[in-house]
């Protein structure tokens, strides 16, 4: 095979969606084995593995992000149905979630505001412009939310998106720390928070704790979508005005 | 079949939640809205179903790799990134916790009061 043939072979691959989508598949299946061959040490959280293999991928081949999504959109498009999924294992859980209704929604309200608040404070404090700040705010929320509320209050959707899985990460690889540390086993509680705070990749993480875990932060994810694009530009209104 | 059957229905309420969305102007995304109106109908059906179990564990178990490709779009912020690293780094890393923490604590404290309370009553 001669470099030419290379090469042609290479603009054939760069120009369909199969490439994207293969080697998003073909990374994270190896991500995921290693991590649990490694007894799921969450530093190998599969997120983070596969997505920085992608990156170093991409950058070394010279391939745009734009020509990589071609493939890589038939994964993300599936986050849609699957937050509609979410419904049956709330369905199931729905019983407990009756008991649970006025403590959940205190820590829904407070969560989002605290979440919001204490990143843009943060950020704000350690001189991130003010853009960063913005699209800092809302990176709790599950991925498609968070960008539509990014864009509206001034920030800048698709880095959020970036804030927004590394939120998740984060949440994910410190939850099961921090609630120990804490000495909290509800699952309820644990699933509860560990969904507010890192929505779908936390929840992703829950699940494989416990399906109840799952289904709570399932549903605190769900319900903090819907609270924080509701309180979110609100809140920045008036902390505007205190200002 | 079963699971063609689960991500079709999945796929409905996705269409119409997100038709909704759009014709009624309310702020929240779609897909959310086909999750309430998907709650909604398992409530009032009183069960689900076999093929609607079996799709959305399928989709629920393999959570993270949906969120690749995104974290992939890293790469075209890397200058705004690389350029305000450390802010971006302690804010979101101190600020998960502090999230983290605070709503966890809050959870608790609320339901030992009610708890605490309805012993009370009793």
């Amino acid at each position: 095979m001669t470099e030419s043939d290379l090469s042609s072979v290479w603009v054939y691959l760069s120009a369909t969606p199969l490439l994207g989508l293969t080697i998003t598949l073909v990374a994270y299946s190896i991500a995921y084995r290693i991590y649990i061959f490694m007894d799921s040490n969450p530093l190998l959280n599969p997120v983070i593995s596969s997505v920085a293999v992608l990156i170093i991928f991409l950058l070394i081949t010279d391939t745009p992000y734009s020509a990589y999504f071609e493939g890589g959109q038939f994964v993300h498009f599936l986050l849609g149905p699957a937050t509609v999924a979410l419904a049956v294992p709330l369905y199931q859980q729905f019983t407990k979630l009756r008991k649970l209704w006025l403590p959940l929604s205190i820590a829904l309200v407070s969560g989002v505001v605290i979440g919001a608040l204490s990143s843009i404070g943060i950020a704000r404090l350690l001189g991130a412009s003010l853009q960063t700040q913005l699209s800092l705010a809302p990176k709790s929320v599950t991925a498609p939310v968070a960008m539509g509320i990014s864009e509206q209050i001034g920030g800048l959707p698709s880095l959020t998106a970036v804030f927004v899985v590394a939120t998740g990460i984060i949440g994910a690889v410190l939850g099961s720390r921090l609630f120990k540390l804490m000495k909290i086993e509800d699952d309820s509680v644990k699933g509860i928070a560990m969904g507010i705070t890192a929505h779908g990749i936390g929840t992703a993480r829950a699940f494989q704790i416990s399906r109840e875990m799952g289904a709570f932060s399932g549903l605190a994810m769900a319900l903090s979508a819907f609270t924080t694009a509701i309180i979110l530009p609100w809140l920045l209104d008036l902390t505007g005005l205190l200002r | 079949m079963n699971f063609l059957h689960g991500i079709t229905l999945l796929l409905i309420y996705q269409l119409v939640g997100e038709l909704s969305v759009l014709v009624l102007r309310i702020p929240i995304p779609g897909p959310v809205l086909g999750m309430v109106l998907l709650l909604l109908t398992l409530l009032w059906r009183g069960s689900s179903s076999a093929s609607l179990d079996t799709s959305s564990t399928a989709l629920l178990s393999h959570l993270s790799l949906l969120f690749v490709p995104a974290g992939v779009g890293m790469m075209v912020h890397l200058d705004q990134i690389t350029h305000e690293w450390l802010p971006i780094t302690i804010t979101l890393l101190l600020s998960t916790v502090i999230t983290m923490m605070t709503t966890a604590a809050i959870m608790l404290a609320v339901s030992r009061l009610l708890s605490r309370g309805s012993k009370k009553n009793d």
